[in-house]
């Protein structure tokens, strides 16, 4: 049973507190050692292993629990809609720093957080788990546990509140989190550069040496987009320094909302790299986070990828697309999954928390 | 005092075979590697929380990561307790020595490896002094950001384990921001890289976990931090305020208006008073509480944001608003900030410095409450703090040879923490828990969160060997603890709005 929540903002969704029944369903599987699949809108059921378990639907928990836009901090019920949170602080000139992408409306801000994704704003201004400042979750036994809080500064205890970050739910449900907001910028302009991306790489190692607003950097089809945000006066001049040709700022919806041939495809690798790697695979690219980030649709066999990002000192991710059974995240090694069990074990002893999502023995 | 461990509130640990602990560890560290004698081990008994001592049963002085592995390898098959060390600069007792362990001072490890500019990253040891990185990159234009007041002395090592902050993290982040990859030997001598040269890596984000977990699930060998462009121009501001409530209402102003500061700082009466006379600041030394804000970026953009900031100052009611001149008047405002600390040692025989952190909406009230207890508990407080993210730095004046005083100090500071946690905030913004706050925690998280710390400890280190008695109370100090803080069923602080 949910009990109806009371906000003073107004907001389009009902505010609900599932909480209670939410626990009761975990302490029951634990108790029945039943793995759970946490759902919540449902729109990233694609990313990373498919599991099997009994469903815990998240998305019914959800409202506002405080926001006051001088604190910079909002904090809501997992299932909270992440497009109504957006909707709710850009009409204060907020926004998420972190650029969550947009899968579909039915998106929650635990979904978010779970999943770990950040946008092209990531290399500028940090990622989803640079913004978390707290959260709730139901630990493997149903326990509820905050850790964090609503303020920046907080090193009291580990930092679980950013290790859910990218989780997808392994370490805990997330009951509510509270996140940092960053002010909305005053100027945004897009640049567009006709070039290959070698020509776009070496231009871009070199304006990552410079303080620049710069706020975007990618690349796909020949052309090289920037984006400077800031003051006024700021962008004006970096973006004449720069040069290209002005455009609508519509490349980074794009980018947002995963539209286009590339991000759009069936099959989809992520690769994480340093920005100056160097790659000879076949396939079409789309870069983002100044060469950081970049997806590939390639019919490439699976471990020359794999090793193609390694040999870089990356690590590659089949983002979309992954048949039943296959790897989506690079393999961990030895040490390092030893870890991984015991910490999900300290959070979840039954294990009955989204195993296998991630890693298929994990 | 929490100096002393207490074995019912603590863990405790067999004494072990000390002669042959000494020849396992001689065989593994050079020649002039081990400390064994008291006064050769005197120097490590405290760290930057120099009221509280102890005595370490052994000092190791690695000098490769190796030679930790080793020394771990060793201590955890013989089950010591090992306390790692970095400068010893930590203010929250986080390097105190656990009586009889192993204290491992990673002091030798002192290496910038490598700076990468084109990929905006330097892989350094643990022991390379924080402000050292950004001297090391400023020849290419970039430097590291988290620069806490103690930047000349600590270490990045220590910052790591502290996750540590220091004035311009409002905008640049703190440590946790601003790191990419630790080589991390666990108590069981394996080594483990975590986090890489990209934005992200593959797993649980362990590079969070790791940050500010106060050298308790692993030691760090080698770092590698984010390096960022330095910005081309840096411009800082000081309002005077007639009242702290003004101040504190201008940073909410400020914060609201959209305008993140590079730093953002306060500092009230007390405080003012002390830096003033010690660095030649150049305060306004009638005033109750001064603004010190910089902003940093393009020369037009900073131009403006000063002129918005002077301008909700004024509304907040300040009585005066100058820019600095130059780049001189510049870094004599930060002097008098900077310097505030070591002020203070002339204003009183002992001070003890607070580290809580509260909504910045809760400013004025919570200076007000922390002025009450001040007079309550007959010490003097005078404040100096990171405004901008409502990190407060209380400092309690006392006098360690006056009968009671420091005991007093330690109350107050206690309850100057619950009062933080009453209003939504925190018990440590960036000086961390160490043995300090052990307490405190258990006013911040209930049995539940406790246990689950513990169970995350246990996954790195089942032994409890790293560390032990700091950051994470056991079960039996909070139910102790909890007993003496609810009396007769009240919470403290009743009065005041939770958040």
């Amino acid at each position: 049973m949910c009990t109806t929540a009371r906000f003073r903002l107004p907001i389009s969704t009902a505010s609900e507190d599932c909480a209670e029944a939410l626990a009761e369903q975990v302490r029951d599987a634990a108790a029945r050692r039943t793995p759970l699949s946490i759902v919540g809108g449902g729109t990233k059921a694609f990313l990373g292993r498919r599991t099997h378990g009994e469903p815990l639907d998240v998305s019914r928990h959800r409202g506002l629990i405080a926001y006051e836009p001088s604190e910079l901090v909002i904090s809501a019920r997992a299932g909270t809609r992440l497009r109504e949170i957006e909707g709710l602080i850009a009409g204060h000139g907020q926004m998420l720093a972190f650029e969550p992408p947009r899968f579909g409306e039915a998106s929650t801000i635990g979904g978010t957080l779970a999943a770990g994704l950040s946008g092209a704003r990531r290399p500028f201004a940090g990622a989803v788990r640079d913004c978390v400042l707290g959260v709730t979750i139901l630990d493997g036994q149903g326990r509820r546990l905050r850790f964090g809080g609503t303020v920046f500064k907080n090193v009291a205890g580990f930092d679980v509140f950013r290790l859910m970050a990218g989780a997808m739910g392994r370490l805990g449900v997330l009951l509510d989190v509270s996140l940092r907001l960053a002010p909305a910028p005053k100027a945004v302009r897009t640049l567009a550069f006709d070039e290959p991306w070698p020509a776009a790489q070496s231009r871009l190692n070199r304006l990552m040496m410079t303080p620049l607003p710069l706020t975007g950097a990618a690349h796909r089809d020949g052309r090289l987009f920037l984006r400077l945000e800031g003051g006024e006066a700021g962008v004006a001049e970096a973006s004449s320094e720069l040069g290209g040709e002005g455009l609508a700022s519509s490349t980074w919806d794009e980018l947002r909302e995963f539209k286009g041939e590339v991000l759009g495809a069936p099959r989809l690798w992520r690769l994480s790299l340093p920005r100056r790697a160097v790659l000879d695979l076949p396939g079409r690219w789309l870069i983002n986070w100044a060469g950081a980030e970049r997806w590939l649709v390639s019919d490439a066999p699976t471990e020359t990828i794999r090793a193609a990002a390694r040999d870089a000192g990356g690590h590659a991710s089949l983002f979309r697309g992954a048949r039943d059974g296959e790897a989506v995240f690079e393999p961990l090694d030895d040490e390092l999954m030893a870890l991984h069990r015991r910490l999900a074990g300290a959070l979840d002893p039954a294990g009955i928390l989204n195993p296998g999502r991630i890693y298929e023995d994990l | 005092m929490l100096d002393r461990f207490d074995d019912r509130l603590d863990p405790t640990f067999a004494a072990p075979d000390r002669t042959r602990l000494i020849a396992r560890l001689k065989g593994v560290l050079p020649a002039d590697g081990l400390l064994t004698t008291p006064e050769a081990m005197s120097v490590y008994e405290s760290d930057g929380l120099a009221a509280y001592r102890g005595q370490p049963g052994l000092v190791a002085l690695p000098r490769t990561a190796g030679e930790v592995r080793r020394c771990l390898a060793v201590c955890h098959e013989m089950e010591v307790p090992v306390v790692a060390r970095g400068a010893g600069t930590g203010l929250s007792g986080g390097a105190l020595p656990f009586p009889g362990c192993v204290l491992l001072s990673l002091s030798r490890m002192n290496q910038i490896l490598a700076i990468d500019p084109a990929e905006r990253l330097a892989r350094v040891q643990p022991g390379v002094f924080n402000l050292a990185i950004s001297q090391a990159a400023k020849p290419h234009g970039l430097f590291y950001a988290p620069d806490p007041s103690s930047q000349v002395a600590c270490s990045i090592g220590g910052n790591v384990a502290e996750n540590a902050g220091g004035v311009h993290c409002l905008k640049y982040g703190l440590t946790v921001h601003n790191i990419a990859r630790l080589e991390v030997m666990t108590i069981a001598g394996e080594r483990v890289v975590i986090g890489g040269e990209t934005l992200d890596a593959p797993g649980f984000d362990l590079l969070a976990l790791m940050t500010g977990s106060e050298g308790l699930l692993g030691v760090i060998t080698e770092i590698t931090v984010r390096l960022l462009p330095l910005p081309t121009h840096t411009r800082a501001l000081l309002a005077a305020f007639p009242h702290v409530r003004g101040g504190g209402e201008a940073v909410a102003a400020i914060i609201a208006a959209g305008i993140i500061p590079a730093g953002l700082e306060m500092m009230d009466h007390l405080a003012i008073i002390a830096a003033d006379t010690y660095a030649k600041a150049g305060y306004p030394t009638d005033a109750q509480a001064i603004l010190l804000a910089e902003l940093d970026g393009a020369e037009a953009d900073v131009a403006a944001g000063l002129e918005a900031i002077a301008r909700l100052c004024r509304a907040a009611g300040a009585s005066a608003v100058r820019v600095a001149a130059d780049e001189a008047e510049r870094l004599r405002f930060w002097a008098g900030r900077k310097g505030a600390f070591p002020a203070m040692g002339r204003m009183a025989p002992d001070y003890y410095c607070i580290d809580g952190t509260i909504p910045r909406a809760r400013l004025a009230d919570v200076l007000e409450a922390i002025s009450a207890l001040s007079a309550e508990h007959g010490l003097p407080v005078a404040n100096v703090f990171h405004a901008g993210d409502g990190n407060l730095h209380p400092l309690i004046l006392y006098d360690a040879h006056a009968e009671g005083e420091m005991q007093r100090a330690e109350t107050l500071g206690g309850a100057i923490l619950e009062l933080c946690v009453a209003v939504g905030g925190t018990i440590t913004g960036e000086h961390g828990v160490g043995r300090e706050k052990i307490n405190q925690m258990c006013a911040q998280f209930t049995p539940d969160e406790i246990a689950a710390f513990a169970a995350i400890k246990a996954a790195f280190d089942p032994k409890g060997l790293l560390n032990p008695g700091k950051a994470i109370p056991t079960l039996a100090r909070c139910a102790e603890f909890g007993a003496m803080h609810v009396h007769h069923g009240q919470v403290p602080f009743a009065d005041l709005d939770r958040l």
